[in-house]
């Protein structure tokens, strides 16, 4: 069987203790978190994590009926096909000269990403986007130096009702 | 009322009358007002045994047990026995003290994480910082803890808690909507499972410890009866079906019945209910089960499918679907090829009953279990711990009833037979307990004798006495080329005077025959007994070899039938 990144939508008690369990539950079980996201919820006191995990069908299978079983875990979705995926990224880039600056600007606007801070050796870009428009636009933007990248993982929601 | 009192009121209202427990630092609140409680408290000689006991008294009595620690080493001594509850399903509330509120997590005296600690063997925990909330925190843990796949639940009260008056006693302040065990199976599955049942020609169940849970062994017999399937049962299974019925084959697995591993993969149907499928049960995963269809039910989603493949799955309990399996067969037509196989079966298991007869002096552990289940009667409660003295138990001794045979299965814990025997006796008082355990395992935990002593507890302890840690010096000998790496016992103290030193008479065996009429007067004396019992540095044989198929049995006893 191969191995995917599958999307999983939980929700959750929003209280103390509960991302411990659920982290808990990958490592012991030895399943792979690519990453995960946690916020409040639409429902007053319940939280939304939308969790990455890689492995093989079989995984994916015993990664969600192991979640179904904490008493603190509400609901479940396999978000893998049919959801609109984000991730906010913040990226620090090197400038070298002129030209590299103006380049990058020209980049951000193809890419729709917004130029939130600047200074003379280097500015901060933040991008939203799909995980694949990301690794092209950060691509593009590692010759002029990335110096700093902080991603926060893969958001998820299901299309349609 | 003060949050302490609360704890114990609300144990009353779960029923609970019992409790199992060591006092400390951050608990003198709670022990102050149990002090005027009605209440029993088993004071145990050791927190790890408190956990044990109360697990010993769930798996008897099938109700939650429930045991106390105080904050740091005492909750941290509770976490063996809350994992061995764990791995084999078994409901105990099991509740810590904690350093006063202010003070978690500034690495105050006798604080730990005890929450953080077991929450991989819990299948929930609780830390009520209001004292209005324990009612509500206790009723929901016996919930959880006794319902569904079984399990231990653990609730962590700090100090001012205990000593806080509530405001209110309500114990529906929590809601757990994440919480909803299925437990009725699904009608297409059964139906399915009835088409599977009917086309087969050699149909097999597999049994194990969820059938005890759920109280379905009338069931499963009239079911078995009914489609002419014989019964193998997992470790926990024991007891599912009277071991002496001709369709009761015996125990699968590494140390299982010859005639349990061979036939399982000859059958083309297997119903495996209420098991998981531990490793020690199938051995080698690619050699299980190659040609055999599984249906496979169970109360927990996540076992089936986890470690082998199955074609049909009913997530349920198994009382419910048992009957409902039943109710849809019936017009079920018996069919030729399934008789002439659970005959077939019926005397392969005569074929290879286990040879007793043995008259050799040092003993023979086989033939000393023997002599103990001529001794105990249908009712008794046999705890073993773990090693070879649970195999020999597993494998000699005829269990007829559900409950009666208590054991660590998937922990596979040292030390557990003893407090379990404590917990079992508490109990049933009423049921003979014997305890058989081994050197090793009784040196671990025979403070204990001194809780037996205190409550008078009529527990017969016999110990296997090899003067080894038998089942790794089996491998060692077996798989290690003789290297008996730290394995030898022979500066054991006298099991005979150490009992004696707790007030607890002893007796020490060595001859053939002498352990039945001990064990016999034990019972009719109604009084705690350690019987050191002298036996040969024997292997436990047959036995699968790590790695191996199942039906690639080592070794045999010798084919003769019981005399």
């Amino acid at each position: 069987m191969v191995n995917e990144n599958h999307i999983i939508s939980t929700l959750v008690e929003n209280k103390p203790g509960v991302l411990q369990k659920i982290a808990g539950l990958f490592t012991r079980r030895g399943f792979n978190i690519e990453s995960i996201t946690v916020g409040e919820s639409e429902v007053e006191n319940l939280a939304r994590m939308i969790i990455v995990v890689n492995g093989d069908k079989k995984t994916l299978e015993q990664v969600i009926k192991q979640l179904s079983k904490l008493v603190d875990v509400i609901k479940i979705k396999n978000l893998t096909s049919n959801a609109v995926q984000r991730e906010l990224c913040l990226i620090k880039v090197n400038i070298a000269d002129a030209k590299s600056r103006s380049e990058i600007i020209q980049y951000c606007d193809i890419f729709r990403a917004k130029i939130v801070d600047i200074c003379e050796e280097s500015l901060i870009i933040e991008f939203t986007g799909d995980i694949e428009k990301l690794d092209a636009f950060l691509k593009l933007l590692k010759g002029y130096g990335i110096k700093k990248l902080s991603r926060t993982g893969l958001t998820a929601m299901s299309r349609g009702i | 009322m003060r949050g302490g009192e609360a704890i114990i009121e609300s144990l009353k209202r779960m029923g609970v009358d019992i409790i199992f427990g060591y006092p400390g630092g951050q608990l003198i609140p709670f022990y102050d007002m149990l002090y005027d409680a009605e209440m029993d408290h088993i004071l145990v000689r050791h927190e790890q045994c408190a956990a044990h006991a109360a697990d010993g008294y769930a798996r008897a009595s099938g109700k939650v047990g429930v045991c106390i620690a105080t904050s740091g080493p005492g909750a941290t001594n509770l976490v063996t026995g809350i994992a061995a509850a764990y791995m084999d399903s078994s409901p105990i509330v099991a509740i810590t003290g904690q350093v006063t509120s202010n003070l978690i997590g500034n690495d105050a005296f006798q604080e730990a994480d005890i929450i953080g600690i077991t929450m991989p063997i819990t299948k929930h925990s609780y830390q009520p910082k209001d004292p209005d909330l324990i009612p509500s925190v206790i009723k929901s843990s016996f919930e959880i803890a006794g319902s569904g796949r079984p399990g231990p639940v653990l609730i962590d009260v700090p100090k001012e808690v205990q000593e806080k008056e509530l405001s209110i006693f309500d114990d529906n302040m929590i809601s757990t909507p994440g919480y909803n065990p299925t437990i009725k199976g699904n009608i297409k599955q059964i139906k399915k499972a009835k088409n599977l049942i009917k086309q087969s020609k050699k149909p097999l169940i597999l049994a194990g410890g969820g059938v005890i849970i759920s109280d379905a062994t009338d069931e499963l017999k009239q079911l078995s009866e009914m489609i002419n399937a014989p019964v193998i049962t997992s470790l926990l299974g024991k007891g599912v079906i009277d071991e002496t019925d001709p369709m009761a084959l015996g125990m699968l697995g590494m140390h299982g019945r010859k005639v349990a591993n061979d036939s399982i993969n000859k059958s083309d149907l297997l119903i495996a209910v209420g098991t998981r499928f531990s490793d020690r049960t199938t051995g080698k995963l690619e050699d299980f089960l190659p040609n055999t269809k599984v249906i496979h039910i169970d109360i927990d989603p996540a076992e089936i499918g986890k470690n082998v493949e199955v074609d049909l799955p009913i997530v349920g309990d198994a009382k419910n679907i048992l009957s409902s399996l039943i109710d849809s067969l019936n017009d079920y037509e018996s069919n030729y090829s399934a008789v002439k196989w659970s005959n077939s079966l019926k005397s392969m298991k005569n074929e290879f009953y286990p040879r007793y007869s043995y008259d050799d002096v040092p003993l023979k552990p086989q033939s000393v279990i023997k002599e103990i289940g001529d001794a105990l009667t249908a009712d008794s409660i046999v705890t073993t711990d773990v090693g070879q003295n649970q195999m020999w138990a597993a494998h000699f001794f005829d269990t007829q009833k559900p409950r009666k045979f208590i054991s660590s299965g998937g922990l596979g814990t040292m030390g557990f037979g003893l407090p379990t025997a404590v917990g079992a006796k508490v109990a049933c008082p009423d049921d003979p307990v014997l305890t058989i355990t081994g050197d090793g395992g009784f040196l671990m935990v025979c403070q204990e004798l001194s809780t037996i002593k205190e409550y008078d507890t009529p527990v017969i302890v016999a110990i296997l006495e090899n003067k080894t840690l038998g089942m790794v010096y089996q491998w060692q000998n077996l798989l290690y080329n003789k290297r008996y790496s730290q394995t030898i016992l022979d500066k054991n103290p006298d099991f005979v005077k150490l009992s004696e030193s707790f007030g607890i008479n002893a007796e020490r065996i060595t001859q053939p025959g002498e352990t039945k009429i001990a064990v016999k007067k034990a019972i009719k004396d109604n009084e705690p007994i350690v019987l050191d019992i002298v036996v040969d540095k024997n292997e436990c044989l047959p036995m699968v070899p790590p790695g191996a198929g199942i039906n690639e049995m080592l070794g045999e006893y010798k084919l003769e039938k019981d005399t």
